[in-house]
């Protein structure tokens, strides 16, 4: 059994190969050919005035296909809570030293990405940008500050799991508002939905760099087999 | 099909509750804020879900705009009779579980702490696919779920637990790929991602086509039909107790769900032929498949995961026969009776197991007497798998068995009956060993009541959905016609 | 127009180098890597479709990749610790062979 794995295991690559190759073929035969002119820019362009924003892709994600991202958030905060349950909520200090070179990049980098996430934000009403970019841009100053020995949370303590889900907590609120005023949910009335995508977008930002943060500094708490004294299973 | 479109936000707040009860359990997770979470969630999830369901027994289908943008630039909710069935299920399902889960992660708190708001989520995630009328927010929800799901089986920690999670993890992936490149392609096509529209303008193209096949096939996996089903039984039976039932009763429904609404409403036969022929061959080769992989069983939960692949194969019969509505009614039967009757068996196996400190069912001799209330509860939700009367598996069968005799297709009808024959094969056993005096009881562990109640309720309510088949019923035809 | 195929194409190839790298390599870190290879095709596909002529870009699917990356970002994290779980306690890196590890569910 064992002596013929290999053989096995070629053959079934070769039948993977072949058909992975076979759904190229027959997927690219059908992109060639998809119409033109199709899409929803045209509705888009149209609703735009309403949305509150000026710039087409934030309008969809936070307006028009707000649910969406709602739900996204949803998945993301998913994630943390699943990286929290496999590291028994602990975060884990980096072992090595550190670098004195990148401790001092760390520190002109830091300010630096603080000030570009900030910019994203504000820039996202009306160019490309906004809370998701931010958001990674901060949560990289923050690993970053970590890797270079500038900042470490031991535990994923209560102010952590707030700041976590803040931008959620934010955007349900808002969402749900307009039904106390027999509005739709998620349905921001057109004068005021500028100021509030913005305050989502904002409490998003927050969210996501720390969300960020800890599915980086989370996957590295479990030891790996190297370091003895992991949770026994 | 009569549709309106509604601005009573009910359908919303089948969503905004759960989500609302994750954060709450996320940021307060104490006893007492629990508590007071999960008893304002239910009752009002309830309360809106009857209001909905007073919509769609009014209207036919309801259809809510999220945002109120509408369709085809924003997001709609739809509702109709099928969503009403599936979120009832769900809602019941939930809090049974619930209340099992409130026993069962009592000594642990630091599982209980990410369990009840991965649980809400998933809960959040189930509502959303079934009222989501938008199918790139189907795959949102689908995300949900899953991320949710395999969190929830990898809660457990141990070996199998994590590698079973894996699997489940990387299929369901692959699964959401594909259908999300389908999406894309309908996209491409036609623009829209909505679902009426999509089915209004639908063509017999090449991308449609292949878009249809990436879509359907992404699902399958998802739902594990045959041979896509390898993944199940040991994820199933991996994972802590109530997520076991919740992944078995709600979890493989809600893609498969997705491709009975994507069937029926968009899909029309022209675009797609003889591809119903080969589901409802599949689901029959599953309803064996895994009926006899149950027999071959020696622990009870792999025994109970095995059964789901068998009874999931029921739900695509329907495929073949699809202009019968008997065909219909008997499929969402299916999925509806097999939920309730599943998860109490989960709950009950779980019961017994936790006596018996032993999942073999070879040691299930040993007990006696003591979990009189599992026991029953495992007979019942048995009665109504195995398609008995008055079980509600019993109309699920029937209804099938009438749709494939009108419909001159004879041959499903052997499957069906031999698939009710297997299933009393592998399960009589198990109860043979339940009731049977042995030699020597071995010493049981205590069962707290509540656990052995969420079972037996269940149970009950598959008994009671077969005998008052009537409501349910009339609430299908509003998804027909 | 070419332009445009041409982006689709590519897609479309990472996307099936990505499906025969997920089912056939055994390393659970290679399968992690070939999902968001999978998942890089079809947004790729997504942008392309969105370039649409010569109107402005249309946004849903720009907004249609970006919540596909946020949800890919997140899946992808937790399965990276999922395996350092799974190699941490066990040592394994494949999935292994469903029989195989067939006798050790525990209780």
């Amino acid at each position: 059994m064992k002596a013929d794995e290999p053989a096995e295991k070629i053959t079934q690559r070769i039948l993977t190969a072949f058909f992975a190759a076979g759904l190229a073929l027959v997927l690219a035969m059908a992109v060639t050919d998809l119409p033109e002119g199709v899409g929803l820019s045209g509705d888009a362009q149209e609703s735009l005035k309403q949305s509150g924003v000026e710039n087409s892709v934030t309008a969809v994600l936070l307006n028009f296909r707000g649910y969406d991202t709602l739900l996204e958030i949803c998945v993301l905060l998913l994630s943390v809570l699943g990286v929290m349950t496999l590291t028994n909520g602990r975060i884990r200090r980096p072992e090595y030293s550190i670098d004195p070179l990148l401790h001092v990049l760390a520190r002109v980098l830091v300010p630096l990405m603080v000030l570009v996430s900030g910019y994203l934000l504000y820039e996202g009403s009306y160019a490309p940008g906004g809370a998701f970019q931010a958001g990674a841009v901060l949560g990289s100053a923050i690993v970053l500050s970590r890797l270079a020995g500038l900042a470490a949370v031991e535990k994923f303590n209560r102010a952590f799991l707030v700041a976590a889900m803040l931008g959620f907590a934010v955007f349900l609120i808002i969402a749900v508002i307009p039904l106390a005023y027999g509005r739709n949910f998620i349905e921001y009335p057109p004068e005021y939905a500028g100021i509030l995508i913005f305050t989502i977008e904002a409490s998003l930002t927050i969210s996501i760099a720390i969300i960020l943060y800890s599915l980086f500094s989370g996957g590295s708490a479990i030891p790996s087999r190297s370091h003895p004294g992991g949770r026994k299973n | 099909m009569q549709e309106i479109i509604t601005t009573a936000p009910w359908g919303a707040l089948m969503v905004v509750i759960p989500l609302a009860a994750a954060a709450a359990s996320y940021l307060f997770p104490w006893r007492s804020a629990l508590m007071a979470a999960s008893a304002i969630a239910f009752p009002a999830a309830f309360y809106s879900l009857a209001l909905l369901a007073r919509d769609v027994w009014v209207s036919g289908a309801v259809r809510y705009r999220i945002g109120g943008w509408g369709s085809p630039l924003g997001i709609d909710l739809f509702a109709d009779g099928l969503s009403i069935l599936m979120l009832f299920m769900t809602i019941v399902v939930v809090m049974a579980a619930s209340i099992y889960s409130s026993f069962y992660f009592s000594g642990d708190v630091e599982r209980k702490r990410s369990f009840w708001p991965l649980w809400m989520f998933l809960w959040a995630g189930l509502n959303g696919v079934f009222l989501s009328g938008d199918v790139f927010n189907l795959y949102v929800t689908l995300e949900v779920m899953v991320i949710a799901s395999v969190a929830l089986i990898s809660l457990k920690g141990g070996r199998e637990a994590l590698l079973s999670g894996m699997r489940y993890f990387l299929v369901s992936v692959l699964g959401s790929l594909s259908y999300l490149m389908g999406v894309a392609m309908l996209y491409g096509s036609y623009g829209i991602l909505d679902i009426g529209a999509l089915g209004r303008t639908i063509g017999p193209d090449p991308a449609a086509q292949i878009a249809i096949v990436l879509i359907v096939t992404g699902l399958l996996a998802k739902t594990a039909l045959f041979p896509l089903h390898f993944w199940l039984p040991k994820a199933h039976a991996s994972a802590p107790v109530p997520v076991s039932a919740a992944l078995s009763a709600l979890v493989v429904k809600a893609p498969f769900y997705i491709i009975l609404r994507l069937w029926t409403d968009v899909f029309s036969h022209d675009i797609i032929s003889h591809a119903g022929l080969m589901l409802g061959v599949l689901g029959s080769v599953a309803i064996i498949w895994g009926g006899v992989m149950a027999l071959r069983q020696t622990r009870l939960k792999m025994l109970v995961a095995y059964s789901t692949v068998s009874q999931i194969g029921y739900l695509f019969l329907f495929f073949p026969m699809a202009g019968s509505s008997d065909a219909f009614l008997g499929c969402v039967y299916q999925a509806l009776s097999h939920g309730l009757a599943k998860a109490s068996m989960f709950l009950a196996a779980g019961n017994l197991i936790k006596a018996l400190g032993s999942d073999l069912i070879e040691d299930l001799r040993g007990l006696r007497q003591r979990l009189n209330i599992s026991t029953f509860a495992f007979g019942l939700a048995g009665i109504s798998l195995m398609g008995l009367p008055p079980g509600a598996g019993f109309i699920a069968k029937w209804q099938l068995l009438k749709a494939s005799i009108e419909t001159g297709q004879w041959w499903w009808a052997i499957i069906i009956v031999a698939g009710g024959l297997l299933a009393a094969g592998y399960l009589f056993p198990v109860l043979r060993n339940i009731i049977s005096q042995s030699q020597d009881p071995v010493e049981c562990a205590k069962v707290p009541f509540g656990m052995e109640a969420a079972a037996i309720v269940l149970a009950v309510l598959s008994l009671v959905l077969g005998i008052a088949a009537a409501v349910p019923l009339s609430l299908f035809r509003t998804a027909l016609l | 127009m070419t332009q445009e195929i041409i982006y689709s194409i590519g897609g479309v190839l990472l996307f099936c180098i990505g499906l025969y790298g997920l089912i056939a390599c055994e390393h659970l870190f290679r399968k992690i890597l070939s999902f968001n290879i999978m998942g890089g095709g079809v947004f790729l596909f997504l942008v392309s479709i969105a370039l649409n002529g010569d109107n402005t870009p249309d946004p849903v699917p720009h907004a249609m990749v970006l919540t596909g990356i946020v949800v890919t970002v997140s899946a992808t994290a937790f399965a990276l610790a999922l395996l350092r779980r799974i190699n941490s306690g066990t040592g394994a890196e494949t999935l292994g062979r469903l029989e195989q590890d067939a006798s050790d569910l525990d209780g």
